[in-house]
């Protein structure tokens, strides 16, 4: 590990100003990814500027022009969220993707904002003897013709076919959420769908922001549809093992008419996959489990697979209409 | 860079300069001498290291110790009461009920039991929690879930699983 500083400044604003003038630094939250990252030498930042401390360790109720807001600071961390009785109640994709997520310990350590800018677990991602182009770019993917078990079925590029490996940003992608952004000029608000992005030929750039921009909290406004959530992941082992598919959902029926439906796909692209194509074939038509089949399938037919990730065509597709089924029966 | 830093461990506060790249293990184990918390991927992904910080169950390997400045932290071997020479009830379970073979993985093992039989209490779901909104019931299933942040390389599962249900009982 090369030389470090570390400042924890006491203000939002002393901590933009330390990051955004130096392009060498970092933001240190939790650190279950950062120091794990700083070890394995996937990334060499000179200066480490500590947010946890920061005061954005609240969860708030508050006004909203459609309907009640959860304001979550971005400190907040991941078991005490999923642990908030609003969440538990109101927005229960976001419980159970937190809770799907990681081990008892580093949930109690990982915050909101930091689950949200977790890095892939790509395995070339972190084994520096390899070519990677999201960690060196220009040196090429190890992982198209390698190990492709977890790789992206939808929106990858020639130059990076990993996935984005957070629960959390699934379920807010299912729920609109919105992501408050201090940067050095000020705050912005950014829907959480325009967070991640797809990689194309610039995949060391996991999200929008800008360098030094820190996210301060996390919006999710409340309705009937939040209520009615879920959230699957469909993994190698019971627990503690990243997705290989994940599904938000959340599902509004009219006797068995589709009025409003929500469906996020984690673990098969490069950000969380909203399945809009999916959400507009079922919005309007007779719920069923072959109606669900049906719009998946649509949403699906510009996966590109490989052999080892075919798999993950049919498996997102079904659990899609697994989490919509169940969500369909609580709503009769 | 150096830092200087506070650590209470096991009740004994000190007072110390780290380099700002040491984690809180390696300041526990190579600096302060304590060795209950164990080293075993280094990468947050066996749980061997675990500790209570400030309170709640912590991986100590995936923590740097600038980080944590001012924090309180209880290993396992901190959690009997020195004065009564008492084992804590989770560790006194592990003995009755043969939660261990090596050994190595058992201070993680206990302080994440002790941590997690307190989030229960707290009333907070699991992943296998059916009802996000009831109070959880530690059954097997709960209590497989609540502890897959801990590996046994020796496969004494069934022995902390039993001791993890009696001491949740108690």
């Amino acid at each position: 590990m090369r030389e470090l500083a570390y400042l924890r400044p006491d203000d939002v604003g002393d901590a933009v100003a330390a990051v955004s003038g130096n392009p060498r630094a970092q933001y240190l939250g939790g650190g279950t990814n950062l120091v794990d990252h700083l070890k394995l030498g996937v990334t060499s930042p000179e200066l480490l500027v500590d947010v946890r401390r920061l005061p954005l360790d609240e969860v708030e109720e508050v006004a909203g022009d459609d309907g009640p807001v959860l304001r979550v600071g971005a400190n907040v961390r991941n078991s005490d969220l999923a642990a908030h009785p609003v969440v538990r109640s109101v927005f229960p994709a976001v419980a159970r993707a937190l809770l799907s997520g990681a081990s008892g310990q580093i949930r109690n350590q990982a915050t909101t904002a930091g689950n949200l800018l977790q890095r892939t677990r790509c395995v070339y991602f972190q084994d520096v003897t390899t070519a990677c182009n999201k960690r060196d770019p220009g040196s090429g993917c190890s992982a198209i013709g390698g190990y492709a078990r977890y790789n992206a079925i939808l929106g990858a590029s020639e130059a990076c076919v990993t996935t984005h490996p957070s629960d959390l940003a699934v379920a807010l992608a299912a729920l609109d959420a919105t992501v408050v952004v201090q940067g050095p000029d000020g705050e912005r608000r950014v829907p959480v769908l325009e967070l991640h992005r797809l990689p194309g030929d610039r995949p060391e750039q996991d999200t929008t922001l800008a360098h030094g921009e820190l996210i301060t909290a996390v919006e999710l406004t409340a309705g009937r549809l939040t209520r009615r959530s879920t959230y699957y992941k469909a993994r190698d082992r019971a627990s503690y093992a990243f997705a290989l598919v994940s599904v938000a959902g959340a599902l509004q029926l009219d006797g068995d008419t589709v009025t409003d439906v929500r469906l996020a796909w984690g673990g098969v692209a490069h950000r969380p996959w909203r399945a809009t194509v999916a959400e507009e074939a079922l919005r309007g038509s007779a719920f069923s489990e072959e109606a669900v089949l049906a719009a998946c399938e649509r949403e699906l037919s510009a996966a590109v697979t490989s052999e080892e990730s075919a798999f993950k065509v049919p498996m997102v597709r079904n659990v899609s209409a697994l989490v919509l089924g169940r969500l369909a029966k609580e709503d009769r | 860079m150096q830092a200087e830093i506070t650590l209470t461990v096991d009740g004994t506060e000190h007072r110390t300069t780290v380099d700002t790249r040491t984690t809180v293990l390696d300041l526990l184990r190579e600096r302060l001498g304590v060795t209950s918390p164990k080293k075993g991927c280094d990468h947050g992904q066996c749980g061997s290291c675990t500790v209570l910080l400030d309170g709640r169950r912590h991986l100590t390997c995936l923590a740097l110790a600038v980080a944590h400045d001012g924090a309180e932290v209880v290993t396992a071997a901190g959690l009997a009461d020195a004065a009564d020479d008492e084992l804590h009830p989770v560790q006194q379970a592990f003995l009755d009920h043969d939660g261990l073979q090596c050994g190595y993985c058992t201070p993680g093992q206990v302080c994440s039991a002790v941590g997690m039989l307190d989030e229960a209490k707290q009333g907070h779901p699991s992943h296998v929690s059916d009802d996000l909104e009831a109070e959880p019931e530690l059954d097997d299933d709960e209590i497989r879930e609540r502890m897959s942040g801990n590996l046994c390389r020796c496969g004494a599962y069934a022995g902390i699983l039993a001791a993890v249900r009696e001491a949740a009982r108690s």
